[in-house]
């Protein structure tokens, strides 16, 4: 809706400077947890009233959960429902989400946020107890299934974790925390795998 | 640790994700600038601490990050209820008596 | 070869290894599997420690977690010593090094055992009394040597090098205890699918079942079924069996903290292999199995080593095959200890006697013992115990008094009876309720979802507990949802059955005797002690226990609360009930402050943040300076350059031509929605709604009570949309500020926040160059000051990526804040430099953006305020919008303390001496000469040497300041008084020219 949402975070033609993402390609891999770090994506924060979800579902090829603690998927893209008006949309395909709302009219607010998250993945059997070193939500499929997507806590840092297999999250957290958040999995990892 | 529910994320959730944001249904006046000096104290500074059964906000910091309010007994540390923001008090309080 | 007290045939480990050990510097061959304990018993060693306050020789008590007496020091290297580490919790690992505590200069001839002799000089309540005066003695005299002399074992003094960690888990039903009453209740529970969680604080699941040999359950001997079903359990996808696992306490809402020794037993703990384990698991139920713990007799010189619990002898014969004495003497008042004489005399140890004070008990346990030929008597009492490193006989006498007869023994079993374990329960904020009849304290009323079962719920029998705990544990599961049970309960064929006993001193210990029968072992705690304390006034059990510190030592009284609150009844003339019991506090057993810790050491003790322009700066060797939890550039030293000479480079080079500062850790949000402008208009003092896209404004924040709060430049980006920026420190608690207002008070405003700080890298290039730099580099900007005046914002292009270039300053040149998506920071800052360089430009770190701004008389929030100054005391009355109706502040702005004549106002500082600098924070005065306590008016703020004024400057806040321009006032010092000038806060270009190039 707004003018200034039009101007895209991606770069266009060819920057003549590279993008140096946080701990690009880190990983470590402990008996039955992988943790890595994922490639850059695609984010905006989106906030909007329940009217305006079904425009924004459209607009963005994804339908907006309405449902805490759930996340929807189609292709790349999936939307997480993070509060009762606010989403976090991520593009794992290099779509920009921002410019698919920069088109809709109805009450929102889209914030680019592509560089202020970084991802990491968190994959094996010993993936739930690698983040349940730090985070005190029950992340047994019963109470958190495929889909399931929360903020919370790891630690002393914020993050946002989404159960994206039965045995893999992608936890999502702030640039400057990434490097604690990382070493905190991958100690959990050692945990974990023991 | 506590479990708190969020009437937003409508489960309960640990303790570590909340943040206590003080006493509960204290409004700010629409007309603060007019208010008188005893007004303004009572709303800014005078709080009930009471024994037993108080109303509370909290925010749900690390999770949906919604503002919502809680009645608490400052006796057991039970929380009572939570409710959403904006609702008013509720008269009726589950398993308290009075 | 693994000891001569090891008896071939007992016990459960056949084929298991050797272990060597050493004890004291002694040798020692054990078998893994053993505990320290009973590999040292089964070498004949029962002298382990010496005690607490009297320096008394002790032995090993018991066989488990309530050991008061066997504390030793463990060393594995120079770093990894761990003091009081209970010899019977410890188990054996090949090579395991201990050392005995608290003795000098040996654990045999301790000069400190003089106490003992001297020790009515040290009854209860000594220290109170003792070291009252003369006063000034006690920090020089009294503390020093108390300390000296207090505490058992040494602290390590290197860092840990053990690695531990944490695990949060969630289950239906959490059992806490792997008895014979744990196993069945976790199995009720597991057999309905529900999530089980089973933890038992032994290397061995069984619980009694591993001393006992009466006990069959499904056919099969007790242990032998323990651990049958243990492995069933532990093969089961919904259930986690934890071993060596110490539930040490239970909080609300059915949160319990676990501790797990996960490699304290192995020779050589792997690399990743964590120490311990700290276990946080919400349960939905709870079953608590945590058994019972058996109490010493209260009797003359009870302490001797080789005077142990009776079960904790049948423990190291049963399960460690260890006899603990050749010639032994029993002395109880129930029938357990009956059990322990008939398996060591089966084992081929004499049993000298029985001592048992009751009058005539019968019962099959008694004929047992006398068809073996133990002698057995009855109605009688062990009035004291001879030898002194070791127990060398008992002194027999009938109850009532009478003729004494010494029995010679190596060994004295004792047994009072058994006190269920309700640790756990009380800390759960359960009531416990005393049995009359039984004597003890069990569960009464319940405050948590929880139940107990078996001993720890005073249900005696294992048929009886098995069935309790079997039905407790698929109704637990019930309770939590489960929907099916299809499970066979395990059914209890035979069993050893005891009850009963007796609570106090035993007779020969009684109120008109002086002997030591000691209570508490650990704290040295006698039966007279605590009748001395009621004789002296202590009424309540809290005061006892202060006053004689009974239950106050590591093992929190696990053997000793009993008696003495039985003793400190009768001496009352009161029912036990209502004297009461002492509060169970967390923790059951002592925790490593590891555990505690776990994870949150080194680099994971707090997140330690970067900006992405970071490396650059490292690589040019800046020193970092801390702001909040960020890492800050301070500054860049040249090679040879101390701080002070970087700094004033870095000045010189920003005024003169231009410099480069990362100030990305600004915090950023993005306000947006139709009624952005209103809402900024409330969390602001100033005017917005005028403010046209594309312009920015210095707007300040307060709080409710009309102070400041924060402060920082905020650009309209487009009608609905604003870019706030605020101070770095600020950051988290202006969102939290913002979106409490807009969730709870606003909420009718259609606006969203969301923080971009770290979104966006911002290079600030300030000085009379920063447009040359800047330029080349943009594209899609009019950079001329027509088209971006100071303060101002567009979005365009540089080097090819998006940024949000705004022109500002907060160093009073021509600047400019170049925001670009993070990734690209380092590239872009890089960019910028190599054009910089071609102008003579500097990095600048965080020191010279202080001395710049404060040249400029900018002020810091949080530096030159501290949360009682109001915009008027800061000289910023001018950004407060005079016609609005409503902003957060503008009543508290208001109060009649704010408005006040007097009120401190910042202003600036000139020291008469242009070189000398003053120290943030030091006092100012009107009269140096006055007396001592000074009237102090202010306080200096922020201060600087400012290479671009040739002087020293300072900001101040000064009662009235603004009405002292010109004035001397002064600054007094520990080297003299300073005299200064009050001035206006501008120091360098006063007329702001430079702003605009």
């Amino acid at each position: 809706m707004a003018k200034a949402a039009a101007s895209k975070t991606a770069p266009a033609a060819s920057p003549s400077v590279e993008r140096r993402p946080a701990l690009a390609g880190r990983s470590t891999a402990a008996t039955g947890v992988k943790v890595e770090v994922l490639p850059s994506a695609e984010r905006i924060s989106l906030r909007a009233p329940e009217a305006s979800v079904a425009a924004l579902s459209k607009a963005l090829g994804v339908t907006l959960p309405k449902k805490p603690k759930t996340s929807a998927s189609k292709g790349k893209r999936t939307a997480l429902w993070l509060g009762p008006d606010e989403w976090l949309v991520i593009d794992e395909a290099g779509n920009d989400p921002l410019a698919d709302c920069a088109g809709v009219a109805a009450l929102h607010s889209a914030v680019g946020i592509s560089h202020r998250n970084i991802a990491i993945a968190v994959t094996g059997a010993g993936a739930a107890a690698t983040i349940n070193a730090g985070c005190p939500q029950d992340l047994s499929l019963d109470a958190f299934p495929v889909g399931a997507a929360s903020r919370t806590i790891l630690g002393k840092a914020e993050i946002v974790v989404l159960r994206t297999a039965v045995d893999a999250f992608r936890v999502e957290c702030w640039r400057s925390f990434s490097d604690y958040v990382f070493t905190f999995l991958s100690e959990g990892s050692r945990d974990a795998a023991v | 640790m506590l479990l708190i529910r969020c009437p937003y994320c409508e489960e309960e959730r640990p303790e570590l994700e909340f943040r206590n944001a003080g006493e509960a249904h204290i409004a700010r006046s629409v007309n603060i600038a007019g208010e008188t000096d005893d007004d303004f104290e009572k709303f800014f500074f005078i709080r009930s601490n009471p024994k037993g059964i108080i109303y509370e906000r909290w925010r749900h910091m690390h999770g949906c990050a919604r503002f919502f309010n809680a009645v608490r007994d400052t006796v057991t540390d039970k929380f009572v209820m939570t409710y959403k923001a904006g609702e008013p008090k509720p008269s009726k309080l589950p398993g308290v008596a009075k | 070869m693994s000891g001569a007290f090891r008896i071939p045939g007992a016990g459960r480990f056949k084929q298991a290894k050797t272990a060597r050990f050493s004890f004291d510097g002694q040798s020692y061959a054990g078998i893994e599997g053993d505990t320290l304990a009973s590999a040292l018993l089964a070498n004949g060693v029962h002298l382990v420690g010496r005690s607490f306050k009297y320096h008394r020789p002790r032995g090993i008590l018991s066989a488990g977690a309530e050991e008061p007496n066997a504390l030793v020091e463990i060393k594995r290297d120079a770093a990894r010593k761990t003091p009081n580490v209970r010899a019977t919790v410890q188990e054996l690992y090949d090579g395991l090094d201990a050392q005995s505590q608290n003795r000098w200069p040996s654990l045999s001839f301790d000069v400190g055992a003089v106490n003992d002799i001297a020790s009515p000089l040290f009854s209860a309540g000594f220290y109170y009394k003792t070291f009252m005066w003369p006063k000034a003695a006690w920090k020089s005299l009294y503390e020093p040597k108390i300390r000296a002399a207090a505490g058992l074992g040494v602290s390590p003094d290197q860092p840990d090098p053990d690695h531990y960690s944490s695990r949060y888990a969630h289950c239906d039903v959490l059992v806490l205890g792997g008895g014979a009453a744990g196993i069945a209740a976790a199995l009720a529970a597991a057999e309905t699918g529900m999530r089980v969680i089973l933890a038992d604080e032994q290397a061995e699941f069984g619980g009694s079942l591993r001393f006992e040999t009466g006990a069959k359950i499904d056919g099969q001997d007790g242990f032998a079924w323990a651990q049958g079903t243990i492995a069933k359990l532990s093969a089961m996808d919904n259930v986690r069996v934890l071993s060596r696992t110490t539930a040490f306490g239970y909080y609300a809402q059915n949160f319990v903290g676990l501790v797990e020794r996960v490699s304290d037993h192995l020779k050589t703990p792997g690399h990743d292999l964590a120490r311990e384990r700290l276990w946080q698991i919400r349960a939905k139920r709870v079953v608590l199995a945590s058994g019972a713990i058996e109490r010493h007799m209260v009797f003359a010189d009870n302490d001797r080593p080789g005077i142990m619990l009776a079960g904790a002898a049948r423990t190291y014969l049963n399960h460690y095959g260890v006899a603990v004495g050749k010639n032994v003497g029993v002395y109880t008042a129930n029938d357990s200890a009956y059990a322990a004489a008939i398996d060591l005399k089966k084992a081929g140890v004499n049993v000298a006697a029985i001592i048992d004070l009751r009058d005539n008990p019968t019962g099959p346990v008694i004929d047992e013992a006398r068809a073996l030929g133990i002698e057995v008597n009855f109605g009688r009492a062990v009035i004291r115990a001879g030898g002194k490193l070791r127990v060398s006989s008992m002194t027999v006498q009938p109850k009532n008094g009478g003729g004494e007869r010494t029995i010679p023994v190596d060994a004295i079993l004792m047994s009072a009876g058994w006190t269920p374990s309700v640790h756990l329960f009380s800390q759960s904020r359960g009531k416990v309720a005393f049995n009359d009849e039984t004597k003890r304290f069990v569960p009464g009323t319940y405050a948590q979802d929880c139940v107990s079962v078996g001993a720890c719920n005073g249900t005696d029998g294992l048929s009886a507990t098995v069935d309790e705990a079997y039905a407790a544990g698929a109704k637990a599961a019930k309770d939590a949802g489960a929907k099916i049970a299809k499970g066979t309960k395990p059914k209890v064929d035979a069993s050893e059955s005891w009850s009963r006993g007796m609570l106090g001193a035993a007779p020969g210990a009684g109120p008109d005797t002086t002997v030591k029968a000691f209570v508490d072992f650990q704290n040295d705690v006698t039966a007279k002690d605590i009748r001395q304390a009621v004789h002296e006034g202590m009424r309540s059990i809290e005061h006892v226990k202060r006053f004689t510190t009974n239950g106050m030592a590591t093992d929190q009284g696990k053997t000793s609360n009993m008696h003495g609150l039985a003793i400190a009844a009768e001496t009352l003339g009161k029912p036990i009930p209502e004297v009461g019991l002492t509060t169970f506090r967390a923790p059951y057993t002592p925790v490593t402050f590891g555990a505690i810790v776990s994870h949150a050491r080194g680099p994971l003790f707090d997140p330690t943040r970067s900006t992405a322009i970071h490396p650059w700066a490292e690589a040019q060797g800046a020193v970092f300076e801390d702001v909040g939890q960020w890492k800050r550039a301070w500054y860049f030293p040249k090679a040879g350059e101390d701080m002070h000479a970087a700094v004033d480079r870095e000045c010189v080079a920003v005024r003169k031509t231009a410099g480069l500062f990362d100030a990305s850790t600004l915090g950023k949000i993005e306000v947006v929605g139709p009624d952005a402008a209103k809402f900024m208009e409330l969390l602001y003092t100033n005017p917005w709604e005028k403010l046209e896209p594309g312009r920015c404004r210095y707007g300040i924040m307060l709080r409710e009570d009309g102070f400041i709060y924060d402060d920082g430049v905020v650009g309209r980006l487009a009608p609905d949309r604003f870019h706030v920026t605020t101070t770095t420190g600020g950051a988290p608690r202006v969102m939290n500020h913002m979106e409490d207002y807009l969730q709870t008070e606003f909420p009718h405003l259609n606006v969203w926040l969301t923080s971009i700080t770290e979104q966006w890298a911002v290079i600030a290039v300030q000085g009379p160059k920063s447009r040359d730099i800047i330029a080349p580099l943009v594209e899609g900007i009019d950079m001329s000051d027509e088209a971006l005046p100071h303060m101002s914002v567009r979005e365009g292009r540089i080097c090819g990526v998006p940024t949000r270039l705004f022109r500002m300053s907060f160093t009073g040149e021509r600047g400019f804040e170049v925001n670009v998506p993070v990734d690209y920071g380092q590239a872009v800052w890089e960019a910028l430099w190599a054009e910089g360089q071609k102008h003579g430009a500097a990095a600048y770190g965080t020191e010279a953006m202080h001395v710049l701004r404060a040249e400029k008389g900018y002020i810091i929030v949080g530096q030159d305020t501290d949360g009682t100054v109001t915009p008027n005391d800061a000289g910023l009355d001018w950004a407060v919008g005079k016609k609005k109706p409503d902003f957060v502040g503008i009543r508290g702005m208001a109060r009649p303390d704010l408005v006040a004549k007097g009120r401190k106002q910042l202003v600036g500082l000139k020291t008469r001496d242009p070189k000398v600098v003053l120290e943030e924070g030091a006092q100012i005065v009107e009269d140096p000469k006055q007396a001592i306590p000074m009237k102090m008016i202010g306080h200096v703020t922020s201060s600087y040497w400012s290479e671009n004024c040739g002087r020293s400057i300072a900001l101040a806040l000064v009662a009235g300041g603004r009405d002292r321009m010109g004035d001397t006032l002064y600054v007094p010092m520990p080297n003299g008084v300073i005299e200064v000038e009050v001035t206006g806060m501008v120091f360098f270009d006063e007329r702001g020219g430079r702003l605009n190039g």
